[in-house]
């Protein structure tokens, strides 16, 4: 399985992603942002950080720099693409996932542990998970999911939530919900479900030195089920 | 502009440091060169009050490959790694504009870091604030939090621990002091050095502004009404830019272009130029023209004491101009050959082709004052007689409740929450316990790092104070497993002119000497900063340590929290009951005389030497050191984090019950053992002669202390963090 990094000026889990995918099996290239082509992959991944510092709107900026164009009609022709906090933050900008990412509810970064429920397994992401729930990190100041009353409809509709906020038991509620976001959401696909654009950091848990593990669940499912 | 004594003085430069320029100058300097001189010899860059004392702090140690003089002290973690940190404080600037100022004091020591050629793999930090009542408080340490936040998370550097502590004396004058580690390769070190002659000195980074011009100066003097006018000396940070800095700086260390580097910090261009020159014994002439300036018709005095952040300075090889060009342009950062080394051994500077200043380098370095400012000496407080009759009506788990909930002792989650602590991927051990932890990314080996401070005790009694946050650093290193190994100190106090203050300064540096010297824990960089004060009010002696240690195996470190129902607790070092200056007495009693604690350097020693051995038979469960608020505030944290609860045991000798629970004697630590090792524990204790009590038993989730007294962890848990919670939400 080949998979493909891209590095932005202000990525700073770049290398995280790329200590993760390579741990698990795939054999992974970092692409830099002025690149022009994307080389042979199976996955491409937009890392999370603070691409561009952040200016104008989180993501925007990046979602315009050279490699994008290459990613778009990668993505747009079929090919798997994630993006992780920032990344995901950069495909609601280049319009591949709809909605918008606004500055969590209580306007304070937030860095914790949380649990998300896997929505949706119809997918070449979570196919073969045979847990329902994972514990995973985030590490966000703008994670509050947002989007207009269609857009949701037509979200819920085509089945393009990927992950919930929950407790440990899978319930989904206010208590759960860390940033203020729509219905809890912390992640979705595009209605392919090709595209998936996600707020925690699985790349943090792979390991049982670190916070948790459920993390290596994530990336030995994804590299069975991309295959 | 015709420079004079007044101009002088609106400097910061006293009458005779005045005169002593015109005499080392053998003239009247120009204002460019007053602004050097005045620069170079403020408080800040000089030390002029304190180097004299500092000199006589250990500063060696096997382990040590770089002490005090460089951008940050360096040690060996052995197969060729090196460990590259330094503490520095923020004060002023945070305390006038609270975001901009504790942001980029994170940024100026990751600058100071990374500058050595190391990538910096953790942050800690050190704040402390005016009582959380006062009307500034809750705004300043929001403001602060968000800056620390704001730029260190930028970065991708995880904030791996802290402290946060509330004070009355901090009203008007808060604390940010801000440590970080780095990881280099032994033989890829690099210095402030400049060697060699017609070499190219570069400047890259950002382009130079009229931000935090006299940065340094504001940082050299007391505060007073007028405070609003000198947010504009508060300099404006970019995270963003620091982030681009650093990976292009560490690109270009990869090869052998660069013969010295020193960022640009207090003082901007002008502590960087001379810096370099100095330690080289060379000149450099820099063009002014050359330095890339963000706004136009900017003077050379302008660029010369401008603190404009993320900028550096390079002394490179000779035609390695094109390929270091390359890889800032890739980097989208300014790059500009200004100068070069010259063996004039003077700064000179051109502007619009006239030479603007013309200072040897010794006047501004080697000459620069110092001075054996007169002090006091503290004695020591006579201890008080407690009246243990009004013991008879105090509830224990009252006491407890209210003890967990103080602002000093209570969780700090929602603060360490805000930073990202996880980034990196290699974080074993959170903010919350007693040292932060951090894997040596790829390797087994792990790096422990703790912040500490006890102001109170430097208060009562500086010398005894200045003992005891060395060993208090040392414990917290212990008690996650980590092999203590050096550290770093932000010395903040008030006014070097007072002589109370200037006594509490010499005497806290005398005992932390005493103490690092004693267990081998040398101090390898830090930091003063005096006239924390705003009128004539300083604050209370707050001499920070930043401690580092070494886990040779990562997956035999320990953490606090409670493991397993059955297993037995000991509480390790001797128990007197020491109430004075306790956090019992001063809450509860409302007593605030009193010596600090006695520190016993021997048995510290030997009891953390002795808990490694421990440690290192794998015999110890989860341990934790005794600090403010005594054994029973360090038992329930253990609880509460592991989430079970205790039973405990009367002491085997007699001692009341109160001074048992809450005295803060020192040099302890309550270790959880199971009970098939209990006799090989105890064993190895006495072999080493180190005292020892057995404490309790780990029960499901109750806090039970006597027939009368018991509690649930719940209940404790929901003491331990609602305050900081229901603070900063309102």
């Amino acid at each position: 399985m080949n998979s493909t990094v891209i590095t932005f000026p202000g990525s700073n889990c770049d290398r995280d992603i790329d200590v993760a995918l390579k741990k698990f099996g795939f054999k992974n290239k970092m692409i830099w942002h002025d690149d022009i082509e994307l080389p042979k992959s199976d996955l491409v991944v937009l890392p999370g950080g603070f691409s561009y510092g952040d200016y104008l709107r989180c993501g925007s900026i990046a979602s315009k720099s050279k490699i994008m164009k290459s990613v778009i009609d990668f993505a747009k022709s079929g090919g798997k693409v994630m993006g992780i906090c920032n990344g995901f933050q950069i495909l609601v900008e280049t319009g591949l996932l709809p909605g918008v990412l606004l500055r969590n509810k209580y306007l304070e970064f937030v860095c914790k542990n949380v649990f998300v429920k896997i929505n949706n397994k119809n997918n070449s992401y979570f196919k073969s998970f045979k847990k329902d729930i994972l514990e995973l990190h985030i590490a966000h100041n703008e994670g509050n999911y947002f989007c207009t009353k269609e857009q949701s409809k037509e979200i819920a509709d085509n089945d393009q939530i990927a992950l919930y906020y929950s407790d440990k038991d899978g319930k989904i509620d206010k208590d759960n919900n860390p940033n203020g976001s729509l219905k809890n959401i912390a992640g979705i696909f595009n209605k392919e479900k090709n595209i998936l654009g996600m707020m925690p950091h699985p790349e943090r848990m792979i390991d049982p030195a670190l916070s948790g593990e459920d993390g290596s669940i994530f990336f030995k499912n994804l590299i069975t089920d991309l295959k | 502009m015709i420079v004079n004594q007044q101009i002088a003085l609106d400097h910061g430069l006293k009458k005779d440091e005045y005169k002593k320029i015109c005499v080392l100058l053998k003239r009247i300097p120009n204002i460019t060169e007053l602004g050097i001189f005045s620069a170079m010899w403020n408080e800040h860059c000089s030390y002029k009050s304190s180097r004299l004392h500092l000199k006589n702090l250990p500063t060696k140690g096997e382990n040590v490959i770089q002490g005090p003089g460089e951008n940050a002290g360096v040690i060996d973690i052995g197969d060729d790694d090196a460990i590259v940190f330094k503490i520095e404080s923020h004060n002023h600037p945070s305390f006038i504009e609270p975001y901009q100022g504790a942001a980029t004091g994170v940024g100026g020591i990751m600058r100071d870091i990374f500058t050595m050629g190391a990538r910096p793999i953790a942050n800690l930090n050190s704040l402390h604030f005016g009582s959380p009542e006062h009307k500034k408080t809750k705004n300043l340490l929001r403001g602060v939090v968000h800056g620390i936040g704001g730029y260190g998370n930028c970065m991708g550097v995880p904030t791996i621990a802290g402290q946060t502590s509330f004070d009355e004396s901090y009203n008007g004058n808060i604390l940010v002091n801000a440590m970080t580690l780095g990881l280099v390769k032994k033989n890829k070190i690099f210095y402030s050095k400049a060697a060699g002659l017609e070499k190219p000195v570069i400047y890259v980074g950002s382009k130079t502004g009229r931000d935090g011009i006299h940065g340094a100066s504001m940082a050299s003097s007391a505060f007073d009404d007028r405070i609003e006018e000198k947010k504009p000396t508060v300099q404006v940070g970019d995270p963003f830019t620091e982030k681009l800095l650093l990976e292009a700086c560490l690109e270009l260390m990869t090869g052998d272009s660069i013969i010295a580097i020193q960022d640009m910090g207090a003082a901007g261009l002008t502590s960087s130029s001379i810096e370099m020159a100095s330690k080289g014994k060379l000149g450099i002439e820099i063009n002014l023209n050359k330095v890339p300036c963000r706004e136009s018709n900017m003077t050379p005095y302008e660029i010369m004491l401008s603190e404009s952040q993320e900028r550096m300075l390079i002394v490179l090889e000779n035609g390695k101009e094109d390929l270091a060009k390359k890889i800032f342009d890739k980097w989208n950062l300014d790059f500009a050959v200004i100068g070069k080394t010259t063996n004039s051994k003077k700064i000179e500077l051109y502007f619009n082709k006239e030479k603007v200043a013309d200072i040897p380098v010794d006047t501004l370095v080697e000459n620069s004052p110092m001075y054996d400012r007169k002090w006091e000496k503290t004695k020591l407080p006579k201890k008080i007689k407690i009246n243990k009759k009004q013991f008879k009506d105090l509830k224990v788990t009252n006491i407890l409740n209210k003890i967990l909930s103080n602002h000093n002792v209570c969780s700090k989650e929602r603060i360490w929450q805000q930073y990202d602590h996880t980034v990196m991927g290699d974080t074993i051990q959170k903010p919350g316990g007693d040292s932060g932890v951090v894997r040596v990314h790829g390797t087994n080996k792990a790096v422990a790092a703790s912040v500490d401070s006890s102001a109170i005790y430097c208060w009562s009694h500086p010398l005894s104070g200045g003992k005891q946050i060395v060993c208090e650093s040392w414990r917290n290193l212990i008690s996650v497993g980590a092999k203590p190994i050096a550290i770093t100190n932000c010395l903040n106090f008030g006014s070097p002119e007072k002589q109370e203050n200037m006594g509490e300064f010499v005497e806290c540096v005398q005992g932390l000497g005493e103490a690092s010297k004693f267990l081998n824990f040398p101090v390898v960089s830090g930091n003063v900063s005096f006239y924390n004060q705003t009128k004539n009010i300083g604050i209370k002696p707050t001499p920070v340590i930043g401690g580092v240690g070494l886990i040779k195996n990562y997956k035999n470190m320990i953490t606090m929290d409670l493991k397993q129902n059955g297993n037995v607790l000991f509480v390790v070092g001797k128990t007197e009951g020491h109430l004075d200056q306790s956090l019992f007495a001063r809450e509860i009693l409302n007593e605030k005389n009193g010596p600090p604690p006695e520190i016993n350097l021997f048995n510290e020693k030997n009891n953390g030497e002795t808990i490694l051995k421990l440690i290192d038979k794998k015999l110890i469960k989860s341990a934790h050191d005794v600090s403010l608020g005594g054994i029973i505030t360090a038992v329930c944290k253990m609880c509460i984090k592991g989430k079970k609860g205790v039973t405990l045991k009367k002491p085997n000798y007699l001692i009341n019950q109160f001074e048992y629970l809450f005295g803060e004697d020192q040099g302890r630590y309550i270790i959880e053992i199971e009970i098939a090792n209990i006799k090989n524990v105890t064993e190895i204790l006495e072999n080493n002669s180190v005292h020892f009590d057995e404490l309790g038993i780990i029960n499901e989730n109750e806090l039970i202390i006597d027939n009368k007294s018991k509690v649930t962890i719940d209940e404790l848990s929901k003491s331990h963090t609602s305050w900081l919670t229901n603070y900063m939400s309102k």
